[in-house]
């Protein structure tokens, strides 16, 4: 009983025409591995690529072959022009996605042979990498994950044509279940270094945004409109009231009538104070940003590893922080800091352009016309502030070139860069050492995983000002204006009726309770996926009880686990499914029992045949021997087979006993 | 051939003796066990390997963690296509079939029966044997009959020797193979000469032209009462619509007489070869023309007789002509 193989043609391997259902899961992987490019590639790349794909598709549905090799190469050539006629360079990630991507989809067209093919696979795997460059969140990822799903069923569509869509799924789901493991071993295993291995083409860190060195009106109002996460921080203590959450950025000096800049400033191991008071332990998770400050709560414990401390009290990164980095940091928010300051650092917090800004001088002078003390002086400013009844607003009208005056006599309308601008100056012009200090201020405790969440739109400016024997003293004269600022951060201190962004209105705080779901997994994620770098796998090893494990070791150990797996593997593979036919496994065990007696069954031989053989050798039972095989024979030759039938024969045949 | 050949010809002989444990055919049914699979990997394979590698150097420069992880990923993925290209022949037993012979310069068919005693589909294999090969599926839990047609260059006893059946399924990234020799061989006769002349007249002696009784297709010799065996073709249907009985057609064959072809009979200008090839064209046009023939041979006689079996013996032993005498196992063409 032969079944005639389905046989295909005879195809030569390599000069294969793509079949329809072929060319579109390539199709389908192409796409869905491009699309997501799109967001960060230039519109004409996107442009062309979605051409390309949609010739493609038409082709593919028209049932014509290979688009003609020569007009391809032209395409190819006008597009490698194209590139560096844009990026000026074919070298680095930005230049090379995007050649990348243009040579997919010419390569689409171009499917002469399994080769070519096979080659647009692989370029749909870096492409799938380069998506991390980018963004390398939970849903990029499932992204990446489902674009990888549909290559692997393109590369399995190639080499059996024959199976249906849902069982090229299957294998590829198969596959890719089987691989998983694999990952995982390696990837917790893997003897990690810390890249790069050499230096990162100019365009590595683009699109980092963050506080910069120097501040303008209208230079942190900016950020603040971005929900985008700055850090988070994870308290293994109570997190500090929401009054001490004093982030340090760059301190701001330097003064030239319209943007503060940052002064010279000194490293050193330690911080230039004694930590004292009440001790807060974190972890903080920065993200990238490009710069070297850390954003430590204010006052940091040194030393630490990897940071150096500033004269004016940061914390600074040996190099700029490119990557999503933790730090373990302790800070004493009630250590007093600066007692002896050098004169040069109090000359420079007391300079002031020569002109500009005459009334808020004038005013200064009026105000420190008696000489007081330096902390009479601030009560008067202070003072005078609050009577001035400025507004605080995320929407500051533009001020001319006297910005300070603009600010105080004439809109009286500002954000926080205008009231620490404007105390800082009133300040020195009254002549007490001030400056001013950006940073954070604030975060949200995530109610999901307790960790505290620091967003962009948290961007803060506030001052410091330098008494005699108390050194440098916090203001925030944001407060005067905005209480609710320092308490509950932007949305609680804007006046009804500001835009605020969509997540931070009281109507969406469903929305806000989804969000803070996500971010927890997100947080979770970072930190132990994205995160994992060298010191989180020691950390890891070392949890695990492998302490400081050499990277011969760990070779080692991955060696030892992928063999596992294999072994797992090639267990699986030598498993023989067991037949599924309930009745061939009845007549099976019949005929087991049979040959037990040496009366088994011949492979030539039919069951009528086989039944009065043995009816023959076994007479008492020859009955009890016909009826079965009878009934089986019934039973195989004219289907459908009865399965209570298949049952009682069953018991038949397990409850017969040979003489 | 140069030395380079003979040398790279003796070496991959010592392969298939040591490591693939070949030399005799063996006896069927050959099932393919886990030992006698070998996997490597294809050109495909190898260019992914170098993909990953350039990911992963891409990854850790970077510093994508999730770059290591799609990295990783995709090994872990052709590491298991391994064992799925492996799991792919494991377990396949390959019994010989039946063989159809051919004249020199045709294509011989060998056919093997292919069990797959799982409940799934194999899909896209391959046998290749001497620079031929044929693409096959297996259904599941049956068994199939893969033919593959060889071409023929020289008369005789044709092996299929040394097989291969191969996999590149599922990614293409890895071929899984096994070596084997069925013991299956098959017979190719002489090429028929292509302008033989005329058949040979001498032999029983009778006249030219004489009408037997012996039934042929040639000439119309009158009717007889119509019998159950007669072809319906031969029926007269004429005579049968006019009303009369049902009568059958009745021809004869133009009988030259019986046939003798002796091998010492023909030309002396002619090579052995020649000679077996004229005999050969001979032989298929007196079974054409159902004459009697008796081959004679230098070392055989095949006594008068007509039909098929009598043709495939004299066929036969054109093709062994000259060869060492072979086992008589596998003449049963069909």
């Amino acid at each position: 009983m032969f079944r005639q193989a389905r046989r295909k043609a005879l195809q030569h391997a390599d000069s294969a025409a793509l079949r329809r259902d072929q060319g579109a899961w390539l199709l389908g992987a192409a796409t869905l591995t491009l699309v997501p490019h799109f967001v960060t590639l230039p519109a004409w790349v996107s442009m062309l690529c979605t051409l390309l794909l949609l010739w493609r598709g038409t082709s593919l549905w028209r049932g014509q072959g290979s688009t003609n090799r020569y007009l391809i190469l032209l395409l190819a050539a006008g597009a490698g022009v194209g590139v560096r006629l844009a990026y000026g360079h074919f070298f680095g990630k930005d230049p090379g996605i995007a050649l990348l991507a243009i040579l997919l989809g010419l390569k689409l067209l171009e499917t002469r042979s399994m080769r070519d093919i096979r080659a647009a696979v692989l370029l749909c795997f870096f492409l799938q990498l380069g998506l991390f460059f980018e963004n390398q969140t939970l849903p990029v990822a499932a992204l990446a994950l489902a674009a990888c799903l549909l290559s692997i069923g393109s590369l399995l569509a190639l080499s059996d044509p024959d199976a249906g869509t849902r069982e090229r799924i299957r294998t590829s789901a198969l596959l890719l279940g089987q691989g998983l493991p694999f990952m995982l071993v390696l990837f917790v295993l893997f003897p990690r270094v810390q890249g790069p291995l050499w230096g990162l083409p100019a365009d590595a860190h683009s699109g980092m945004s963050g506080l910069s060195d120097s501040m303008k009106p209208g230079s942190i109002s900016e950020l603040s409109l971005s929900e985008a996460i700055a850090f988070r921080a994870e308290f293994t203590t109570t997190p500090p009231p929401p009054a001490l959450r004093y982030w340090r950025g760059p301190v701001l000096t330097d003064f030239d009538g319209s943007t503060w800049r940052q002064r010279i400033h000194t490293l050193g191991d330690t911080p230039a104070y004694v930590p004292t008071g009440q001790k807060l332990e974190y972890r903080l998770t920065l993200e990238p940003h490009n710069q070297r400050w850390l954003l430590a709560l204010d006052y940091p414990a040194g030393p630490l590893p990897g940071a150096r401390f500033s004269s004016d009290f940061q914390a600074l990164s040996q190099a700029p922080v490119r990557s999503r980095t933790r730090f373990d940091l302790a800070a004493y928010p009630n250590t007093t800091i600066g007692i002896d300051e050098p004169q040069r650092v109090l000359n420079a917090a007391l300079r002031l352009p020569t002109s500009g800004n005459p009334r808020s001088r004038a005013l200064a002078q009026e105000l420190a016309a008696d000489g007081p003390s330096a902390a009479a002086t601030l009560d008067r400013v202070l003072a005078h502030l609050i009577a001035a009844e400025l507004t605080y607003t995320l929407r500051p009208p533009l001020t001319g070139s006297d910005s300070v005056d603009g600010f105080l006599f004439d809109s009286r309308r500002g954000f926080c860069e205008h009231f620490s601008s404007a105390f800082v100056f009133l300040m020195r012009a009254a002549g007490v050492p001030a400056r001013v200090v950006t940073g954070y201020q604030g975060g949200e405790i995530n109610p999901v995983d307790g960790s505290l969440v620091v967003r962009q739109s948290d961007a803060h400016a506030w001052a410091e000002v330098w008494l005699p024997q108390r050194g440098w003293i916090r203001v925030d004269p944001t407060a005067l204006a905005a209480p609710g600022r320092i308490e509950s951060g932007l949305a609680g201190s804007l006046p009804v009726g500001e835009a605020l962004p969509l997540f931070m209105r009281p109507q969406f705080s469903w929305l806000r309770e989804i969000r803070h779901h996500w971010e927890a997994v997100s947080n979770s994620w970072n930190q132990w996926v994205l995160g994992y770098n060298p010191e989180r796998q020691r950390e890891l090893l070392s949890r695990l009880g492998l302490g400081d494990v050499h990277w011969s070791a760990l070779l080692g150990l991955l060696s030892l686990g992928a063999a596992l797996l294999m072994a797992a593997l090639f267990a699986w593979a030598l498993r023989n499914r067991r037949n599924t036919d309930p009745l061939d496994r009845a007549w099976a065990a019949f005929s087991a029992k049979l040959d037990a007696r040496g009366l088994g069954r011949r492979p030539a031989e039919g069951p009528l045949d086989f039944g009065r053989r043995i009816a023959a050798a076994l007479p008492v039972q020859a009955e009890a021997l016909n009826e079965i095989v009878t009934c089986y024979a019934q039973l195989r030759y004219r289907p459908p087979a009865d399965p209570a039938a298949i049952r009682e024969l069953n018991k038949r045949i397990r409850t017969l006993k040979l003489t | 051939m140069g030395v380079g050949n003979t040398l790279s010809a003796g070496a991959s002989r010592l392969i298939d003796r040591w490591l693939f444990r070949l030399g005799a055919p063996e006896p069927a049914p050959i099932v393919l066990g886990q030992r006698r699979i070998y996997v490597l990997p294809t050109a495909a394979g190898y260019a992914f390997g170098v993909a990953l590698l350039v990911m992963l150097i891409a990854s850790i420069n970077y510093n994508l963690s999730l770059g290591y992880a799609l990295t990783f990923l995709l090994g872990g993925v052709a590491t298991a296509s391994i064992i799925h290209a492996f799991r792919n022949l494991l377990h396949l037993s390959i019994r010989s079939g039946r063989v159809e012979p051919a004249f020199c310069g045709d294509s011989a068919v060998f056919r093997l029966l292919i069990d797959n005693p799982r409940a799934a589909r194999r899909p896209a294999l391959r046998l290749r044997a001497r620079g031929e090969s044929t693409s096959f599926e297996l259904p599941p839990g049956t068994n199939a009959e893969i033919s593959l047609a060889l071409p023929t260059r020289t008369r005789g006893l044709l092996p299929l020797g040394r097989t291969v059946i191969e996999t590149t399924w599922p990614l293409g990234l890895i071929r899984a193979w096994s070596v084997l020799i069925p013991d299956i061989d098959n017979l190719v006769y002489p090429a028929p000469e292509l302008d033989p002349p005329a058949l040979p007249t001498q032999g029983a002696g009778d006249a030219l032209g004489q009408r037997s009784m012996r039934q042929g297709d040639d000439d119309f010799a009158g009717f007889r009462s119509y019998q159950p065996s007669d072809s319906p073709r031969h029926l007269a249907w004429k005579v049968f619509a006019r009303g009369g009985p049902l009568m059958s057609k009745q021809f004869s064959a133009l009988e030259g007489g019986d046939l003798e072809l002796d091998w010492f009979a023909l030309p002396d200008s002619l090579d052995d070869e020649a000679r077996l090839s004229r005999l050969t064209a001979w032989l298929l046009i007196a079974e054409r023309s159902g004459h009697r023939y008796a081959l004679k041979l230098p070392t055989l006689y095949f006594p008068l007789a007509t039909g098929p079996q009598h043709l495939r013996q004299c066929l036969r032993a054109l093709a062994l002509y000259g060869h060492a005498t072979p086992g008589t196992r596998h003449v049963q063409a069909s």
